[in-house]
């Protein structure tokens, strides 16, 4: 081990900052984990891993416990795990939420390198998922996983992966877009000679192009459409008429009298128009799709609990699923684990960490007798837990299943269906006029004016403003890791007029970084002692102080001793050190709040009290007053009031700040916000927060990394881009006006169209000119100046 | 005339086939992840195992 150092090392594995070196192999790694994976990848001659990128690993400071997959062992559960398996092979997909560059991607499919049992493995990127093939003869489920555990990519198995079987990708639009384009490219190419005028004598060849168009048509219309059908069928199924019912209309109409026009030998019909419409209609929704398909938003408890814990028997222990957890049961909760039922402890000494659940982010301990509930993290050491609760019916589980209250009908509000229904009254009323003109006038052309308005009137202009826009938009936000679940919540959030913040986590980056020491002046020395001591910890308080203390050299510690939830002790240069609670490092007790200090010891004497604040982010002032200018802010905080002051100064006067809420609380406090008539929008990160924001009118989770678990929400926003909010916020109103804007084209459009429908007068070869311009000049407009205006607001 | 509506069937047929071909790509799952393959090619594929064996050491 290297005592000194001139300047801080990074690992070779990870990159991390090494507090304590080990070198090995003319290498310098951060930890034991790091090293060891180095040197199975080295042993295995795979260190492209390390060519591909820098410090492509992650750290692996947290040990992983060795028996942690021993449920994988237990048939019941592989057979809801495996995709499939005959004599020879298993099939199984894993989330590997680690994945995060081109080396994990090198690696993970060279597996087969590194134990003798996997045949292949595939990795699905933008899913972080690996499908591996492997011979269960020689090497079984449970190995596999800790191969990839033993090399830092420990498969995420939630009892989520037991309910249902992961989907893959829905393909269907892609099949439907593939065939209409095919037909409606021939259409049009077929559709030339009767545009172009061909010679009358030569009937017979006219008809042969009529029918073959006909022939192309029909795919179009018996299956590429279907997508619209269903649509416009279940909108009208609710009393609905949704924007998808003129579509729909309209090719009924364009199909039906092409097919009667050329079945009589009249004219050659608007085939080509109406597959142009289908096709550019699904390219909308498969680009919609698309931005989409990695992101989650329906999660549930489900995601985030166990697959099986270990239940203690009087004989010998086993392990069960979660929903066969029964009341009165003994649960083994190992250290790191997560509790999955509401349960009193009878063994052992617990460390909490419930910043899943309450946003608390200091562990609390609780004692023997005492009550846990769901959801919090075991952090250090084994317990065991009687259950009290079912799993179904846990504190936290019941507080997600309360909110299952969904928001119905929500696409009634949206501008684009309210432009719909309009549109169809106008439609029809055009339609009918100029029916009851031409039966009074020429009675033989009403027939056709008629047909000719319905084909014409396209909506899909208008459609199309609205899908490529928001699209867009979308898209644009996409790159700036803000993630929204629909184009609905563009519209929800440019609609917001309150906005409120959950403080840990959300504020403040959830760790403890800003330290503010009182008593005895520290001597470098004495610096250098602590800095020692604190640097065998992996506790965050510990890691704060090392980081505050701000030294590089080290003491070798001697008979260091860790108390989980109490502190560390150790010998450094002759000096016993303490750091730790009052009451671990005094004996005593007797500030009333002593979670967020740590207190100093040398030689049993008191030398001074380090305090924690939680660290804002950097940014946050300044998106405050920003935000302050055009909106009402609220602060929601499961802690203690201790920041009130600073949070006053932040936001100034007339803003609502409520500390020591609960879960529901928070939700309440929402819906109090919306009884008054305003629009909500909720930021906030853990479970805790998970009511408010599927009660706000627009419910934004904060995550750190953008593919971990956040809770169900409408929007999903990594949080250094939290700064951008304002922006973003901005955006979402701008894209009002861009759709408002090629509405106003795509009208102008329809009134050109409509003229020559009305007249009677609209030939194939217009409608076919016009289909296709508007629908591509309204995409070029939409998406020039939506990115125009994420240009003037800097966004990327 | 004849050559013309030979001239379709055979623009047709050609049509059709990148068709089928689109269709089998989507099929094979070449539009599920769009990130991975062109990642994937730029790998060597060095003929590690005897590259182990030569080099015992390293």
């Amino acid at each position: 081990m290297a005592k000194t150092a001139q300047q801080t090392l990074s690992c070779y594995h990870c990159g991390d900052e090494c507090n304590t070196i080990i070198k090995a192999h003319e290498k310098n790694f951060c930890c034991e984990g790091c090293r060891s994976v180095y040197e199975i990848l080295n042993k295995n001659g795979m260190c492209d891993y390390y060519e591909i990128s820098n410090n492509p690993g992650l750290s692996q400071r947290i040990k992983v416990r060795e028996d942690k997959f021993a449920f994988l062992d237990e048939e019941n559960i592989q057979a809801s795990l495996i995709n499939f398996r005959d004599d020879e092979q298993t099939h199984v997909t894993f989330y590997l939420p680690q994945m995060h560059c081109s080396s994990c991607l090198w690696l993970l499919e060279n597996l087969y390198r590194l134990n003798d049992g996997v045949i292949t493995s595939k990795v699905n990127f933008p899913r972080k998922e690996a499908d591996i093939i492997f011979d269960h003869n020689k090497v079984s489920l449970r190995k596999v996983a800790e191969l990839l555990t033993s090399i830092g990519y420990e498969p995420y198995i939630s009892l989520n992966n037991l309910k249902k079987k992961t989907t893959s990708y829905d393909r269907s639009k892609l099949f439907k877009l593939g065939v209409a384009g095919f037909c409606f490219a021939n259409i049009m190419l077929l559709s030339f000679p009767e545009y172009l005028g061909i010679d009358t004598k030569e009937q017979g060849l006219v008809n042969i192009f009529r029918y073959l168009n006909l022939i192309l048509s029909l795919p179009v219309f018996f299956y590429s459409a279907t997508e619209f059908y269903s649509s416009a069928w279940s909108g009208l199924k609710h009393r609905f008429l949704n924007i998808d019912a003129p579509i729909v209309l309209e090719i009924l109409i364009a199909f039906g009298r092409s097919v009667y026009e050329v079945l009589s030998g009249t004219g050659g019909g608007y085939f080509d128009s109406m597959a142009g419409i289908v096709f550019f209609m699904l390219v909308g929704r498969v680009l919609q799709d698309k931005v989409y398909r990695q992101l989650s938003f329906e999660r549930d408890y489900t995601s985030y609990f166990p697959v099986a814990v270990t239940l203690v028997k009087e004989e010998k222990d086993e392990i069960v699923t979660l929903p066969d957890i029964k009341l009165d049961d003994t649960l083994l909760i190992h250290s790191q684990e997560l509790i999955p039922a509401d349960g009193i402890i009878t063994k052992g000494k617990a460390l909490i960490d419930y910043s899943f659940v309450t946003g608390e982010s200091l562990p609390v301990a609780k004692e023997m007798g005492e009550i846990v509930y769901a959801g919090g993290k075991q952090v250090e050491g084994n317990i065991e837990i009687l259950v009290i609760k079912e799993v179904a019916q846990s504190y936290l589980t019941k507080l997600w299943n309360k909110e299952e209250k969904q928001r119905v009908v929500e696409n009634e509000r949206s501008f684009v269906h309210m432009m719909a229904r309009y549109f169809t009254v106008i439609l029809f009323s055009i339609a009918i006029a100029a029916a009851i003109y031409w039966q009074i006038n020429d009675p033989s052309k009403t027939w056709n004016a008629v047909t000719a308005v319905l084909i014409v009137a396209c909506p899909c202009a208008l459609l199309l403003s609205n899908t490529f826009t928001n699209g867009n938009v979308l898209r644009i936000l996409g790159r700036n890791e803000f993630y929204l679940r629909n184009a609905q919540t563009i519209e929800d959030i440019a609609a917001v007029d309150h906005i409120v913040f959950d403080k840990t986590g959300t504020l403040t980056t959830g760790r403890y970084n800003d330290v503010d020491y009182n008593g005895q002046t520290l001597s470098s020395d004495l610096k250098k002692k602590i800095a020692s001591l604190a640097a065998q910890s992996t506790h965050p308080m510990s890691k704060a102080i090392l980081k505050w203390l701000d030294v590089s050299q080290r003491y070798t510690v001697q008979g260091f001793k860790e108390k989980a939830g109490k502190g560390i002790e150790g010998i450094v240069a002759e000096d016993v050190i303490s750091l730790g609670s009052e009451l671990f490092v005094t004996g005593n007790r007797h500030s009333k709040n002593n979670q967020s200090s740590v207190y100093l010891s040398v030689e049993g004497e008191l030398i001074g009290v380090f305090t924690f604040r939680n660290h804002y982010r950097d940014e946050i002032p300044v998106l405050l007053r920003k935000l302050q200018k055009n909106y009402s802010i609220s602060v929601l905080s499961g802690d203690n009031d201790g920041e009130k002051n600073y949070l006053e100064r932040l936001l100034g006067k007339g803003h609502q700040l409520l500390f020591n809420k609960s879960p529901e609380a928070k939700l309440y406090a929402i819906e109090a916000l919306q009884q008054q008539g305003k629009k909500v929008m909720m930021i906030g990160d853990g479970l805790n927060d998970a009511g408010a924001l599927k009660q706000a009118d627009v419910g934004i989770a904060i995550s750190e990394e953008s593919n971990s678990f956040t809770p169900a929400s409408d929007a999903i926003l990594k949080a250094d881009k939290l700064k951008y909010l304002y922006s973003f916020i901005k955006a979402c109103k701008a894209n009002k006006k861009v759709v408002l804007f090629a509405f106003v084209i795509s009208v102008l459009y329809n009134i050109v169209g409509l003229s020559f429908a009305v007249q009677g007068t609209l030939s194939p070869l217009i409608a076919a000119i016009l289909m296709p311009a508007s629908s591509l000049s309204i995409l070029l407009i939409t998406f020039g100046m939506s990115n125009f205006l994420a240009n003037r607001l800097r966004l990327k | 005339m004849s050559v013309i509506i030979i001239l379709m069937i055979a623009s047709i047929c050609v049509a059709a086939m990148f068709l089928g071909l689109f269709i089998r790509s989507i099929k094979k799952g070449q539009y599920d992840d769009e990130v991975s393959p062109p990642v994937r090619i730029l790998f060597d594929d060095k003929p590690s195992s005897l590259h182990k064996e030569s080099k015992p050491n390293q």
